[in-house]
């Protein structure tokens, strides 16, 4: 029998950056929130050892347990879905901070073009334009809306950059100016400017000089060590949610975070949520937290396997294409790139950022004509100096054996002489994809693991071949030699090798309940308390990264409970 | 190509780094402006290098010496000594991979190894029940079992171009096993040879931190803003976590 634990405003379940903004903005406002986290406490001192490539990018220091929990995954419905044994196409955080800690930084707002996908594909191609299945829909909330809290996110993890030529209106510049240009960003930007395309410096959460936010938080700058996705920043410089929002709830005293807390079920009866239950992992003791609201703000997997073994909100079924949790699960085609090898120059490659790039988005949403071509959406093309670390760097030139001695020589040899053009493929939604609860196999707890039925599709391989072309045309022009590598054909999706940790959907919003699962508060449709923030609330999956986006939507969530807080509930929209 | 002047300075432990450099790890302004006011540490002439002392690391924690002898001196032929520097022998990769075995990563500690246990397709990765440590008995006895059927010899006791064809033929799956696939252990045995050819010294490979100074890789350095934006290739000393342990 559980323990019941006296009744709070708000319980959050996850303190990485949707829980940490939510925490910020709420205690901010007075409310008592009790964050509960499966993980343990960090902080910056954590991190002195932290240039370990092996320890942290080999052997996921930062990554949840996949002993304890994982997810299971199969191409199509007649698949059997089998688990993720080990890690190896994303990588899932969790302590404090959650995937918040070993992120890279990258920035971007979601394109307006984003936000109203479905009408201004058909708007501009007609409906023909959508194939069979691709369950592409608005969002229920629109660019120029969403746009203050863009700033506001960016203001408060202070973001470097330069404005985005081809972005969507601002209504401030970012807060520092942009991080520094190294000659491989030069030379793509010069290449990219030949061509007539429009290159700017990649915006940046590893702050380019010293800044203090607005809730009064200082941080320092970034030193460009090289070590910064996989691993957490020894400086402070890089944003995250430990090192600015939750010191902001925290100093209110309204915010308790109880560490190795792993929520299992969300309570409710009728349409409400009456709090969560969840197991000390240190004793294995059960405690019920009740609370007035509940707000889900853990990663998009347990996001909706929460929802899913909590009988809340209809789950999604791919046959009728109705209910709405477990809906329009995307990811993110990473395929599509070239690489270039350099004879006659080195770069310190050596010495990086996470968010230290050059890019472009002249290939992204529909900011190029797609009447030709068989896929809609696009990628952001970049180049990026994150630092090449020598365990997971060896790149060789086509036809280099794998090992032995031509091994050895080319990878010592280019290791500093080659740069990569990448492009981050965007990704849609279809009847077929989707996350529901697998029927076999079961976390540490015996609750069933989230099960991903998901394959690449012909938009993917239309939309990696022609971004591979674009990529080798840049990297051509940059100067490298004849024989490139250019990656131009997309295989079946295979959970083995690293590919992006943007995983998006499952509990989407929208304008309605039949076809999403939360407004554009987050609210969920079906439960009026409860709260759900993250990648979760993606329709889809865009051609950038997707924390400005997702942190943007937590600030929105933040205001829409504190609105419900305040009229005494209620449907915000 | 310019050579980046310190390689006569004492090592930057972080304490003093951080000290120095007036860095603020984030958290609420007390009072005044964070400081990001890099100097450059002080640089006092380091000592001559003492004698080398006897590596204790060098003991087996989970090979027997048999074993041993195969896995270095196939490590030797993934990435084998040449003009360039050392080779995985030299550097200690195997040791590392006896080390690594010993621990967590050899027993799969971290990843989820519940049954039930089905063939999966191979997009849904590895679905076996056998751990690392398991593999490697079995991939090293299999290849010892095909030196000797093909050459009448022990791996380690093959003269390098027979043991890179035993390799191959292990890559490529000619050679057939039944618990495991002979490329699944060539694979296992090809990333950590990278491994312990370039992890931190203080992991029992890259002895010396010659994989590193190889590569031109500095290690473990708390700053680069010096040279990010230059566009010549700079190189420097390497230095490794052991530097921050004082």
């Amino acid at each position: 029998m559980a323990k019941k634990l006296p009744k709070v405003d708000v319980v959050i379940v996850g303190v990485g950056w949707g829980g940490g903004i939510i925490a910020s903005e709420l205690t901010k406002q007075g409310l008592t929130v009790v964050g509960l986290e499966r993980g343990k406490e960090r902080k910056t001192e954590d991190y002195f050892m932290v240039h370990d490539e092996l320890r942290y990018a080999l052997r996921y220091e930062l990554m949840q347990d996949l002993s304890k929990e994982t997810i299971t995954f199969r191409s199509k419905m007649n698949v059997r879905a089998l688990p993720m044994r080990s890690y190896g196409s994303f990588l899932l955080g969790t302590g404090l901070g959650g995937a918040g800690v070993h992120w890279n930084g990258q920035t971007f707002r979601f394109l307006p073009y984003d936000f109203e996908i479905r009408s201004k594909t058909i708007e501009r191609y007609g409906a023909k334009k959508i194939p069979e299945g691709m369950t592409i829909q608005d969002w229920g909330i629109t660019y120029d809306q969403l746009e203050p809290y863009f700033d506001k996110f960016e203001k408060m993890a202070g973001i470097a950059g330069e404005e985005n030529p081809l972005g969507g209106k601002r209504s401030s510049p970012y807060p520092i100016p942009p991080m520094r240009t190294t000659p491989s960003m030069q030379l793509f930007a010069d290449a990219a400017k030949k061509k007539n395309l429009h290159p700017y410096i990649l915006p940046s959460a590893n702050l380019s000089q010293a800044y203090t936010n607005p809730d009064g938080v200082a941080r320092a700058a970034c030193q460009y060590c090289g070590f910064c996705e996989r691993f957490g920043c020894e400086y402070g410089a890089k944003a995250d949610p430990v090192v600015t929002v939750i010191p902001v709830a925290k100093k209110t005293g309204k915010f308790e975070i109880r560490t190795h807390s792993h929520v299992r079920r969300i309570l409710h009866t009728g349409n409400k949520a009456t709090g969560v239950l969840y197991t000390d992992v240190t004793t294995g003791e059960e405690f019920e937290q009740p609370a007035d609201i509940v707000v889900m703000t853990s990663y998009v997997f347990n996001n909706t396997r929460i929802l899913l073994m909590s009988k809340l909100g209809k789950p999604y079924d791919p046959a009728t294409g109705k209910g709405v949790i477990g809906k329009n699960y995307a990811y993110q085609v990473m395929r599509g790139g070239a690489v270039g090898f350099f004879d006659d120059r080195e770069f310190n490659n050596y010495a990086g950022a996470g968010s230290l790039g050059m890019c472009l988005d002249d290939y992204n949403g529909d900011n190029f004509d797609h009447s030709d071509l068989k896929f809609i959406h696009g990628a952001n093309i970049s180049v990026t100096q994150t630092g090449y670390r020598p365990i997971g760097t060896n790149k060789v030139p086509p036809g280099t054996p794998s090992w032995g001695k031509e091994f050895k020589a080319a990878s010592i040899k280019y290791t500093n002489r080659f740069i990569s053009v990448g492009a981050q493929g965007a990704s849609m939604p279809f009847r077929q994809h989707f996350l529901d609860l697998d029927p076999t196999y079961k976390d540490a707890f015996g609750d069933p693991l989230i099960r991903i039925t998901y394959d690449f599709v012909d938009q993917d391989r239309e939309l990696a071949a022609f971004c591979a072309d674009k990529c080798a045309e840049i990297v051509k022009e940059m100067g490298a030699n004849e024989k490139l590598e250019i990656n131009r054909k997309l295989g079946p999706y295979d959970i083995t090798p690293y590919q992006s940790t943007h995983n998006t959907g499952g509990v989407i919003m929208g304008a309605s309940p039949d076809t999403s699962a939360v407004n554009n508060y987050l609210q969920m449709w079906d439960a009026e308390n409860v709260f759900v923030v993250g990648a979760s609330s993606f329709a889809h999956n865009s051609g950038y990264n997707p924390t400005g986006t997702m942190g943007a939507l937590s600030y929105r969530a933040a205001e829409g409970i504190l609105k419900y807080r305040k009229s005494g509930g209620g449907m915000l929209v | 190509m310019a050579e980046a002047n310190n390689t006569n300075e004492r090592p930057v432990s972080r304490r003093n780094f951080l000290k120095n450099s007036g860095l603020v790890l984030g958290g609420l302004v007390v009072g005044g402006v964070a400081g990001s006011l890099l100097r450059r540490p002080e640089t006092p002439a380091q000592p001559a290098a003492p004698p080398p002392a006897t590596d204790y690391n060098q003991a087996l924690m989970f090979f027997t010496p048999e074993q041993f002898k195969v896995v270095d001196a196939a490590c030797e032929r993934i990435f084998p000594e040449d003009e360039l520097g050392p080779g995985a022998k030299a550097l200690g990769a195997a040791y590392f991979i006896d080390h690594q075995l010993a621990g967590d990563w050899g027993f799969n500690a971290r990843e989820y190894m519940q049954a039930p246990f089905y063939p999966g397709e191979i997009t849904q990765g590895y679905q076996g029940r056998l751990k690392r440590r398991e593999i490697f008995d079995i991939g090293i006895q299999e290849m010892n079992n095909y030196s000797n059927s093909t050459h009448g010899k022990r791996f380690y006791e093959l003269p390098p171009e027979q043991q890179d064809a035993v390799l191959k033929a292990f890559e490529t799956d000619e050679v057939k096993l039944t618990t495991i696939s002979a490329s699944t252990f060539f694979n296992l045995l090809r990333a950590s040879t990278i491994e312990g050819v370039y992890a931190d010294p203080l992991y029992g490979g890259n002895k010396n931190m010659d994989g590193w100074k190889m590569k031109n890789f500095p290690g473990n350095q708390m700053t680069y803003t010096q040279l990010i934006d230059k566009p010549e290739f700079v190189k420097m000393a390497p230095l490794s976590l052991r530097d921050h342990q004082h």
